[in-house]
């Protein structure tokens, strides 16, 4: 395990969530479940962040928000939708403000479903999100090497 | 005048796990004025009334906010039980006081921590949030959920609560209750957390009934209203006082939450003594027609709902006035003239419930 895969930060988004998520992704923090015993720390600074846990669906207003927060974050990072609703739109798929799931916005890789998620599958997801972190961060060091070696080969892809 | 400066404050911010955006403009370190700006969190479920049918749509009244979740569906089936003159059993609108009062038990707690966060001691927001865990878990024996409870429905309840786990329910309330004497005692007694609360973000008693403030924040300024006395669900059988500050600072707002506390235990134990036997639920048949305007008392306050039926199985209007949404004002109100780091002090002594304001 590399060393950014230890203690992984992450960063807390509410797109249009009903509030039940996100103080279940508080009290992953908070004793009982206690996630702050690994190192994993709630941030509110993108730049800090490794791992972006969103809950709730995207609406046209909180679109760019998130895509900046996304854009801030420094590579190798991973995003968490937790909820139904940040996975589908769930139960209110059919409003008129709200265009579906993070998916339409970001990539996402875990996808943590409930409604509301429970703190367990929650911490289930960051566990994932650790993996997948240390995946891309192997990824970034292999492709920096390869670029050294054949710089007009830049354009290569790695999929984890 | 000196030099105005803005400073934006959110939508991401580390405060408040919600979007909140407030443009605050400053002289030096004192606040001149904040320009909220809200629709992050707007999902527009009032139009949802449209697709779902009304029995449905008690689901999606609970998902209004995830922490006063029970109350939103409760006071959505008042109203339709109110159009439809539906008799609910005498133990179901006990089995809802109890719930409702859990969930603001859970409310206030959440709030502490919160509270104590923004003031900057970490510990005391871990602790009021392990006192929270244990309302939950009583919760989540009753209800089978956590935050989203789906207990209620038109017509009664969802489950009954056994007599062995109600007497198990009090007990560990009451030992709850010694817990949060050790939390209150460290808010409302503790010198550092004094100097930051009293006497920040003064609201009056006539800018507060000027301003149209409700629940905490409005008992914090003196004023002497309280929505359960209305006598909805089983109130109108409990006896209880609302609790009243007169001071209207941060201090004050703390002060009324802390009391609330005792006083939802203690309704508790009133409605688990005086609880009937006999059904939870009746049938319901046929559709509503009528209009009605339904009132309750919210954790962060009085709460409006407003139901418009015409006889089909979907509903025409359906209009809820949060409690957050009428606290706005004061909120304004409060941070003018405050320093710039009593500014997260100030916003979460209202209790600000984003997904309640914008719905």
């Amino acid at each position: 395990m590399s060393f950014i895969a230890k203690s992984p930060w992450i960063l807390h988004y509410d797109g249009s969530s009903c509030n039940g998520c996100d103080i279940e992704t508080l009290a992953c923090l908070t004793p009982v479940y206690d996630i702050e015993r690994f190192g994993v720390i709630n941030t509110g600074n993108p730049k800090h962040a490794d791992i972006l846990i969103v809950t709730g669906s995207v609406n046209h207003q909180n679109r760019d928000v998130l895509l900046n927060i996304y854009n801030q974050m420094p590579d190798p990072k991973a995003v968490i939708a937790v909820g139904i609703c940040a996975i589908t739109g769930g139960i209110f798929a059919e409003c008129y403000n709200v265009l579906g799931g993070v998916d339409k916005v970001l990539p996402v890789d875990i996808y943590v479903p409930g409604c509301a998620a429970r703190p367990e599958a929650i911490i289930d997801g960051i566990v994932k999100a650790i993996g997948i972190l240390e995946m891309k961060h192997q990824n970034m060091r292999i492709k920096s090497k390869w670029r050294l070696r054949w710089p007009w080969k830049s354009e290569l892809k790695f999929s984890y | 005048m000196g030099k105005q400066t803005i400073i934006p404050f959110g939508p991401q911010h580390p405060v408040l796990p919600e979007p909140l955006h407030l443009d605050l403009v400053l002289e030096d370190e004192r606040i001149v004025d904040a320009i909220p700006s809200i629709g992050y969190v707007h999902r527009g479920l009032e139009l949802l009334v449209s697709k779902k049918e009304y029995a449905e749509y008690v689901y999606v009244a609970e998902r209004i906010c995830g922490i006063c979740s029970f109350m939103h569906g409760l006071g959505y089936c008042q109203a339709v039980e109110e159009i439809m003159e539906i008799q609910v059993p005498e133990r179901a609108l006990f089995l809802r006081t109890i719930w409702a009062e859990l969930s603001r038990i859970h409310s206030h707690l959440m709030w502490f921590g919160l509270a104590a966060d923004a003031f900057g001691l970490e510990n005391l927001f871990m602790l009021s949030w392990r006192l929270r865990e244990s309302v939950l878990d009583i919760i989540e024996e009753t209800s089978g959920g956590r935050v989203i409870f789906g207990a209620c429905k038109i017509g009664g309840v969802r489950r009954d609560i056994s007599p062995e786990t109600l007497r198990d329910m009090c007990q560990k309330l009451e030992k709850l209750k010694g817990h949060m004497d050790r939390l209150t005692g460290v808010f409302l007694n503790d010198r550092s957390v004094g100097y930051r609360l009293k006497g920040i973000g003064v609201l009056t008693r006539e800018d507060a009934q000027r301003l149209g403030a409700v629940g905490p924040l409005l008992r914090a300024s003196g004023v002497d209203m309280d929505m359960r006395r209305l006598g909805y669900a089983a109130y109108e059988r409990l006896s209880f006082e609302p609790v009243t500050e007169n001071d209207g600072d941060c201090y004050a707002r703390c002060a009324v939450r802390a009391r609330e506390l005792y006083q939802s235990i203690d309704l508790i134990a009133q409605a688990v003594s005086m609880m009937p036997d006999g059904e939870v639920d009746t049938k319901v048949l046929g559709a509503p027609k009528g209009e009605c305007f339904m009132r309750l008392e919210q954790p962060r306050g009085e709460v409006l709902y407003y139901v418009r039926a015409d006889g089909t199985r979907y509903i025409e209007r359906f209009r809820v006035r949060t409690p957050t949404f009428t606290n706005i004002p004061s909120m304004i109100h409060c941070l003018k003239g405050c320093d710039f780091s009593d500014v997260p002090n100030v916003i979460l002594t209202i209790d600000p419930c984003i997904s309640c304001i914008e719905r």
